[in-house]
């Protein structure tokens, strides 16, 4: 029997459709769900109050103040140290086994289970180093754990700069250093920027690693240093659904709804930033 | 005055051996023309000349370049650079606007005052053929210029930084014949101030513009004569039958 290829490739397009359409639907349900659970909490004394009556009824506007404070601090921590040693790795290492291994390492941790996060910082910056369960113990610990998220993408960012352009600029005698610093950094700063971002969201969202290190079941006022305890959306999220009895679930999706929002506004930061160097790009 | 000294120079890329026992001259205010086809070690000889084989982690050589004097090697690369500027085969514009893309050089070696750099700007242009075409759009993007006046672009770059001697790689394979023309005038008119080493593949434009010829084939310099004697009595039957076509 002949195989009719129009038939082959109809049966193809339509498996691949399919799959395409199995990616989009639950993503489409989980936004369409907790808009719709969540919308009616949504009000400005939600966001802006304190929780009131064990976390019953009030807002959440420490959960969220906590998320932005560790979100923040681990930028703060993971963004230099991983732009230069990702700028050390791609521009100044040189291609022998050791880097080879640090590189293949470092794709690696970005594989890391986030809780195995959680337990090393609570090992060596609550327990070792006696910052205590502190937003400083937090957010390194969140700085730690996307590290590899930030030096991975801008790795990428920096190596997918021509090899022309740093040519042309070391032909005309600018140091090594002048050619990072003014072509190739310029030129990265898009994928840069992605990744940072994508790592922030990652932050923001995740339970485990703050589990150990800060945050706390319920504050009666707002962290005032670095080493103050501090309620987060997402543990938050997690009292509120399995450690709370009797509470009004359109307050848990209500907290759901405002952290899925912040996490999809920095990714929406992402694109925009991306979007907008593409137009600039030129080559 | 001879600019360059090459010596028994050998390079290896890895275990390939690239280039044997060159040895050569190369004299101030004339054009070398470097011709011999693909993998003949030309343009291997020409990233020498500035260090940009360095750039490579498994470079090795043997034997000396000696420029006004002194071993390539004993010189640092930026002012090496800085004095051996290079003109790469595809107009390679840096993405930046065509004003920025000439000032480039001389800010990176630390001139400041608006007004030196724009005299520089200005010069420079004008020695490339390329500033009636766009003194009025310097703050243009470089990569909205047309090929042949991206590449006289990038010889104005190079020409900015004051170089002594310019290389220039195959300048114009990517050009059609009137832009090929234009960059062919413009060497002509700078070998008064600085000394050219031009490698082509397009023999034809080397007998017009070189005044000197050398043959590369499989990393040997063949030969290095006047170009009128290469193209009519080469002395080795390699050569003739290279210029004549005959392989390539």
């Amino acid at each position: 029997m002949r195989k009719d290829p129009l038939k082959t490739q109809r049966i193809a397009f339509f498996l691949m459709f399919l799959a395409t359409f199995l990616v989009v639907v639950p993503v489409g349900l989980i936004v369409v769900i907790i808009v719709q659970k969540g919308l009616p909490a949504m009000s400005w004394q939600f966001l802006t109050d304190m929780p009131r009556q064990g976390m019953r009824a009030g807002g959440i506007f420490p959960a969220i103040i906590g998320t932005l404070y560790l979100v923040s601090g681990a930028i703060i921590f993971a963004l230099p140290i991983g732009l230069l040693a990702a700028v050390y790795l791609s521009e100044y290492a040189r291609d022998n086994l050791l880097t080879r291994i640090i590189k293949l390492a470092i794709v690696n941790l970005a594989g890391v289970p986030s809780v195995v996060y959680g337990l090393f910082g609570l090992a060596l910056f609550v327990v070792f180093l006696k910052f205590g369960a502190s937003i400083l113990s937090g957010s390194l610990t969140l700085g730690i754990m996307i590290l590899p998220i930030i030096i991975t993408t801008s790795r990428e960012a920096l190596e997918s700069v021509p090899q022309s352009f740093r040519e042309v600029s070391l032909s005309l005698g600018a140091s090594k250093w002048q050619t990072i610093r003014h072509i190739v950094l310029p030129n990265a700063i898009p994928g840069i920027l992605t990744g940072t971002i994508l790592g922030l969201g990652r932050a923001a969202g995740e339970t485990a690693p703050i589990l150990f290190t800060v945050a706390a079941f319920y504050l009666p006022q707002l962290p005032s240093s670095l080493f103050d305890q501090a309620m987060a959306l997402p543990y938050h999220l997690y009292v509120l659904s399995t450690q709370v009895p009797n509470v009004d679930p359109k307050i848990t999706y209500g907290t759901a709804l405002v952290l899925l929002a912040i996490v999809l506004f920095m990714n929406l930061i992402a694109i925009v930033i991306r979007y907008r160097f593409r137009k600039l790009k030129k080559w | 005055m001879v600019k360059f000294q090459v010596r028994n120079l050998n390079i290896w890329f890895g275990t390939v051996h690239s280039l044997r026992e060159v040895s050569l001259d190369i004299e101030e205010n004339r054009i070398l023309s470097v011709i011999g086809p693909s993998n003949s070690g030309k343009t291997t000889f020409l990233r020498m000349l500035d260090r940009m084989n360095d750039l490579q982690a498994n470079f090795k050589m043997s034997g000396s370049v000696i420029f006004d004097a002194v071993d390539i090697m004993r010189i640092d690369r930026e002012s090496l650079r800085k004095r051996v500027g290079m003109v790469f085969a595809l107009p390679l514009p840096l993405p930046l606007s065509i004003f920025d893309n000439v000032a480039y050089g001389v800010r990176m070696h630390g001139l400041r005052r608006k007004k030196d750099i724009a005299g520089i700007v200005e010069r420079s242009l004008k020695q490339a053929y390329l500033w009636e075409e766009v003194k009025d759009r310097l703050r243009e993007s470089a990569f909205k210029l047309s090929g042949g006046q991206q590449q006289r672009l990038c010889i104005a770059r190079t020409l900015a930084v004051e170089p002594e001697v310019v290389l220039f790689d195959e300048p114009c394979s990517g050009l059609d014949p009137i832009s090929t023309a234009k960059v062919e005038e413009a060497m002509l008119k700078l070998k008064q101030d600085y000394t050219i080493i031009l490698v082509t593949n397009n023999v034809k434009q080397a007998a017009r513009v070189g005044d000197r010829t050398a043959f590369f084939l499989s990393g040997e310099l063949i030969e290095e004569d006047n170009t009128d004697k290469i193209f009519t009595a080469p002395a080795d039957e390699r050569t003739d039958g290279y210029i004549r076509g005959k392989f390539g």
